[in-house]
């Protein structure tokens, strides 16, 4: 599908595949893909996060926040994902012990963060400060072709590949959100691995939204809006189940591929901008079309 | 062998709010013994083995295992003793692998200080040998478990109990919404597991099912225990006159 998707932005317009171009979608890409693979993951051990894109806006603007009330650079970002894990374990107290579906705790939170982000910044953007430079470089410094951004996405997939695939925890998530009483009377506490995942999802949206913010040089209230659903649209795009149980972190790398890339061609084919959520919206059911003919066919073929 | 049993619950009451769901029931099982629990739908049965699995802890009652009485905080102890449960529809998650099913919570793996890394040539491995004690022929440990039959996924629950050296296995209703020739091959696995000394407590409301393989029967009913017999001393007709009983 993705190349699919590639072949046919090429055909409409060839400067789709130039070097330039190119660059462009590998600058972009990761910070939608490290955000999905948190979303990904929980997903996977059977909750939602819809508070990813507003804790995606809020991370960087707390920490340029800190870093002009004249902390240490590093350490502001650092307090700022802290921050985020803290939104997240809240997420997963509400959700874990009061019992309410994740999709109503992280509306709720959604709601709310965006709301904090709003009057903390009365809806303007803060500036890039120089002193923040250091921070850029690490996060998004040029290295020859790439940006940093994309070896960090690099390695943040390597890793969560290795703990969903060859670590205990991994298995846990996967009979977690395959059958909770079952995990749970083998020994394994749902509640347990739901929020650390909980906690993973919001420290890499957070990780996300300073990417951006670094990148663009600019701290946007209106940062993310949307991105939740697109995150769930990565994850679903590449083979996770929203019924939990199923999902793949190299499957939320191309899932977030083919919407980076749907985005960018559709710009470089000329289309308006609206056309955007219009051609993720058919990608998605095309996906899930697909995934559901082949697993028919794959049953019959046995 | 031993004198004193396996496991006894004695004078175990479970209230769920105002409802009673069990009241001062006595359960044991010896070694080597397989002990059928009958009753009605409601009767308790299934409130029993979560008292004895460690889902809930009882209101009132102690558990009493290999002599020692214990407490249960989580079903992780109940394993870490030796007490495995497998429910109707077995503990099993379909969308995972049979090798990868058989190890949730016990996974093998390599350490390198603090990380450990799954071992995943060792899980195919053991898996294999495991389905293999159960006389169970699987094309690979890599099949999904929602590829397979009902029986053959009672099989791998059974498989990993026994791999694992369980003392006693906790079965219920296991032979629902199974074939006759699939029921069958459970009830052929129950007696298998006996013969290498691991007992059973098998709970089903399908007499047929256990009397032919059960050392002892007991049967609950609203709560109560109201009947235990060795099988010499009862029959079918005996028992099915009693859970109906009102």
């Amino acid at each position: 599908m993705l190349g699919a998707a590639i072949l046919v932005f090429y055909m409409i317009s060839p400067p789709f595949l130039s070097m330039g171009n190119i660059q462009i979608i590998l600058q972009i890409a990761p910070e939608l893909g490290i955000l999905v693979t948190g979303v990904t993951l929980l997903m996977i051990s059977g909750e939602f996060d819809l508070s990813v894109g507003s804790v995606f806006a809020l991370c960087p603007i707390i920490n340029i926040m800190l870093i002009s009330s004249g902390w240490n650079v590093c350490l502001s970002a650092i307090s700022a994902l802290i921050a985020c894990c803290g939104i997240g374990a809240l997420n997963a107290a509400v959700t874990l012990k009061l019992r309410i579906p994740s999709f109503i705790t992280t509306l709720g939170a959604m709601m709310i963060w965006r709301g904090v982000v709003l009057l903390i910044t009365g809806g303007w953007p803060f500036p890039f400060l120089e002193k923040a430079i250091s921070l850029k470089e690490l996060l998004v410094g040029e290295a020859g072709l790439i940006r940093l951004s994309l070896i960090w996405y690099g390695i943040i997939v390597l890793v969560f590949w290795i703990i969903l695939e060859r670590s205990r925890f991994g298995n846990w998530i996967f009979a977690v959100g395959g059958n909770p009483r079952g995990a749970r009377s083998l020994g394994v506490n749902p509640d347990m691995v739901k929020a650390v995942n909980f906690v993973i999802a919001s420290f890499l949206a957070g990780l996300s939204g300073l990417i951006q913010a670094y990148r663009l040089e600019a701290f946007l209230p209106s940062a993310g809006v949307g991105l939740e659903l697109d995150a769930i649209a990565s994850s679903v795009i590449g083979g996770a189940s929203l019924a939990g149980g199923v999902g793949t972190v190299i499957g939320s790398v191309t899932g977030s591929f083919l919407i980076r890339i749907i985005d960018n061609g559709l710009v470089l084919a000329g289309a308006p901008g609206y056309w955007f959520r219009v051609f993720v919206g058919i990608v998605l059911v095309i996906a899930l079309t697909l995934n559901r003919i082949i697993e028919t066919k794959v049953h019959k073929m046995r | 062998m031993s004198k004193l049993p396996l496991v006894k619950l004695v004078n175990i009451h479970k209230w769920f709010g105002r409802v009673c769901a069990l009241e001062g029931v006595d359960l044991s099982a010896d070694y080597n013994e397989i002990v059928g629990l009958v009753g009605d739908n409601g009767a308790g049965k299934s409130t029993l083995i979560k008292i004895l699995s460690g889902v809930y802890p009882p209101d009132k009652g102690e558990i009493r295992w290999e002599g020692q009485k214990i407490n249960f905080s989580s079903p992780k102890n109940a394993i870490e003793l030796g007490i495995e449960t497998i429910h109707q529809e077995a503990a099993l998650v379909n969308r995972m692998n049979i090798m990868r099913n058989i190890f949730i919570g016990r996974e093998p793996v390599i350490r390198f200080g603090p990380v450990g890394w799954l071992n995943v040539k060792k899980m195919a491995r053991e898996s294999m040998k495991a389905l293999q004690g159960v006389a169970l022929h699987l094309r690979s440990p890599e099949a999904l478990v929602e590829e397979l039959s009902g029986g053959q996924r009672q099989g791998v629950a059974i498989a990993r109990a026994m791999y694992f050296k369980t003392k006693l296995l906790l079965l219920d209703e296991p032979t629902n919404n199974l074939s006759v020739k699939e029921s069958k091959r459970i009830l052929r696995f129950v007696t298998e597991l006996k013969n290498q000394g691991i007992s059973s407590v098998f709970i089903t409301h399908n007499l047929y099912h256990v009397y032919p393989i059960a050392d002892k029967i007991i049967v609950l009913s609203h709560g109560k225990k109201v009947g235990e017999f060795k099988k010499e001393e009862t029959s079918i007709d005996n028992l099915t006159e009693l859970i109906t009983l009102k």
